[in-house]
């Protein structure tokens, strides 16, 4: 997991800068036909890297299809101007015209239609009459220093995903340890060995360990990677800014979201008698975490909506939902600090309950307790 | 100083009284021999000393102090249901258990190879566990249960899946420590196993203590009135014996009431036989134990 996701987003760099290299000579060598039946198309033939040729019926145009001439070849009707339709002839089977021909066709129309009835500056505006540059205003009416936009979004977005997965694997891996230990009772030399404590403590910061290491090898991977996907992607990756402080909060719940899990992995491990048992039970908690994760589209849509407050400040869902929302707008102050702050108070609260309840049931094997048994042994301790 | 004081400790579970009021001391360089059926509570009573269960009530001194962190370390343990990571290599997991007892690595790896090589294990010791034989896998549990040179052993059911031949190495090993003084615990249901062990013993039965004090003693309390005798020759009336029982290859003898063993053997030398084997009867263990238990049913 730790090598593993770097390697699958080298991969996928990979992987596009080859699709966009076969991708582009077949855009480069298109030839496509028309026929005019309604008359006055004649103007802009040449539409980037593609080169429309007019052919007088369609049967001609046909000939030249089959011959290879010509991609394809589509018909302007006569009674265009009413319905709109253009026919299409291609042999390639596809869904549907690929979008760089789609816009040439609807260039070519538009610039036919328009031409001799408005300035050509004018034509080439129509085109493309939209280009949206939003700046961020601080209070005082200056340029903020962190800008928003999609760019913002996506570092907190795969960094979300990988903190779910990373908690989802670590308390199966954490409870697949102890389950094994309680299953071919080696807990017993454990136990002789150290105290109930310390050998929770320890599986607990073992796995927060893991975490770190994990996020290390991401973070400093991330640099690397974006150095190597923008020579393919392109503009779109430079327009990342990660907000100042993104890099310290993201690491600070991943760490507390990795303990959090990790001392319920515990406590759970403790109470059942399989390892398969404890990964169904531990179902029930890694389901909230996710759930930020299903979403993320109504966040990106209505960031302020006061159901995320919520999100945030349960623990459970807290780590995935405050590293999403750092992407889409900014928390404030308050709501970190009391995300964190519970957070912090969950995983101490789970860890000494479950340091009472872990030397009760971890030698009982292969029976799980009912609640009021666990409740009971809660206060008896 | 006593390796082991264990006084009135008392631990149910659920409604059940696994362990009731049970006693004992262990001193040092001596095998104590915890014995009793199954599920008479020998398993529980050994969790309680190692603090891995507490008791209801009653107190458990190990060394001379309550178990803690750096006592914890003083105690070597084999429990009965025996588990190592199965994927770890032998000196690997010998490595790792004997670090949770406070041991370096060098020194953990040092006396890691010595012991594998007096067990015979060293050719094994890349392997993975789970390529081991049960029996192969209890001799490296046993080593880990040692190799931090531990004042007291607590081993359970230590001759449970052994063949003759690791067996009798392993009672030549924990004679060995005996002799260095370090105090060892048997537990075992097989009580005739340890019988040539053990120097004092145990005996439990449903939780509570049946027999306790020193083997030998135990044994000549038991014991019946009957010496057993090989010989050749002819065996005719011998006086102050009221019974000759004949069994494949030797003739057991029941004296009266006011005959010793010592008078019958004058008695026998003074006759034309030769006599092979002369022993005073002692009844193996698991007979003391039914008659005791018989007893205390009645």
């Amino acid at each position: 997991m730790t090598v593993i996701v770097p390697l699958i987003a080298l991969l996928l760099i990979g992987v596009s800068q080859l699709v966009s290299g076969i991708a582009r000579p077949t855009v480069e060598a298109a030839t496509i036909g028309y026929v005019d039946e309604l008359g006055g198309f004649q103007q802009y033939t040449s539409q980037g890297n593609i080169t429309l040729v007019r052919f007088d019926t369609p049967e001609e145009a046909t000939d030249a299809l089959i011959n290879g001439d010509i991609n394809e070849y589509f018909v302007i009707p006569p009674d265009y101007i009413s319905t709109g339709v253009i026919n299409r002839y291609t042999l390639e089977k596809q869904l549907t015209a690929s979008p760089a021909v789609t816009a040439v066709i609807n260039n070519f129309l538009l610039s036919n239609l328009l031409a001799g009835k408005v300035p050509a500056a004018t034509i080439a505006r129509i085109e493309a009459p939209l280009n949206l540059v939003s700046t961020r205003l601080t209070e005082t009416g200056a340029v903020a220093p962190e800008q928003g936009g999609y760019g913002n979004l996506i570092i907190p977005f795969v960094f979300s995903i990988l903190l779910a997965l990373s908690i989802i694997f670590s308390s199966t891996y954490l409870l697949q340890g102890l389950g094994e230990e309680k299953e071919n009772r080696l807990i017993e030399i454990l136990l002789s060995s150290v105290s109930a404590r310390q050998l929770l403590t320890g599986k607990v910061l073992g796995i927060g360990a893991a975490g770190l290491v994990q996020v290390a090898v991401w973070v400093i991977s991330t640099p690397i990677l974006l150095n190597l996907a923008s020579s393919s992607i392109g503009g779109f990756v430079s327009t990342i800014r990660l907000p100042a402080n993104f890099i310290v909060l993201a690491v600070v719940y991943f760490i507390l979201g990795y303990l959090l899990f990790a001392v319920l992995s515990a406590g759970i491990g403790a109470i059942s008698s399989s390892s398969r048992e404890g990964q169904q039970l531990i179902g029930v908690f890694t389901i909230p975490a996710l759930i930020p994760l299903w979403f993320t589209s109504l966040l990106m849509f209505l960031p302020d909506n006061p159901v995320w407050v919520f999100f945030t400040i349960f623990p459970l869902s807290a780590p995935v939902e405050a590293i999403m929302r750092l992407g889409v707008s900014d928390i404030p102050a308050w709501q970190l600090v009391a995300s964190i702050a519970v957070l912090v108070l969950s995983i101490i609260g789970i860890l000494l309950l479950t340091i009472r309840i872990f030397r009760t049931y971890l030698l009982m094997y292969g029976k799980r307790p009912g609640i009021g048994e666990i409740i009971r042994s809660l206060k008896t301790g | 100083m006593l390796a082991v004081e264990v006084s009135h400790i008392v631990k149910s579970f659920v409604d059940k009284v696994v362990v009731n009021d049970l006693s004992f001391s262990v001193a040092q360089g001596e095998i104590f021999g915890l014995i009793g059926p199954n599920g008479a509570g020998k398993t529980t009573t050994i969790r309680m000393m190692m603090d891995i269960i507490k008791p209801d009530s009653g107190d458990v001194t190990i060394l001379g102090e309550k178990l803690s962190e750096s006592t914890k370390n003083k105690l070597g343990y084999l429990p009965e249901e025996r588990g190592l990571y199965k994927k770890l290599s032998v000196l690997d997991s010998i490595i790792y258990l004997a670090s949770l007892k406070g041991m370096d690595r060098h020194s953990a790896e040092e006396k890691a190879s010595e012991l594998l090589n007096q067990t015979g294990m060293l050719p094994h010791k890349g392997k993975k566990i789970e390529e081991l034989s049960r029996g192969m896998g209890q001799i490296i549990q046993f080593i880990v249960s040692i190799i931090h040179d531990p004042e007291l052993i607590v081993l359970d059911e230590p001759f449970a899946g052994l063949d003759p031949v690791n067996t009798e190495l392993l009672k030549g090993m924990l004679i060995d420590l005996r002799n260095q003084g370090k105090a060892l615990i048997l537990s075992t249901h097989q009580m005739n196993e340890i019988e040539e062990l053990c120097d004092r013993i145990l005996m439990i039965n449903h939780g509570r203590s049946v027999l306790y004090g020193n083997l030998a003693e135990i044994k000549s309390k038991y014991r019946s009135n009957s010496v057993l005798l090989e010989f050749e020759g002819e065996l005719g009336e011998v006086p102050g014996v009221t019974e000759k029982r004949t069994h494949k290859g030797y003739v057991e003898l029941v004296l009266d009431g006011n005959t010793t063993p010592q008078q019958v053997l004058e008695r026998l030398v003074g006759t034309r036989i030769v006599v092979n084997r002369f022993e005073v009867a002692t009844p193996p263990l698991n007979e003391i134990f039914l008659r005791v238990v018989g007893k205390t049913h009645e």
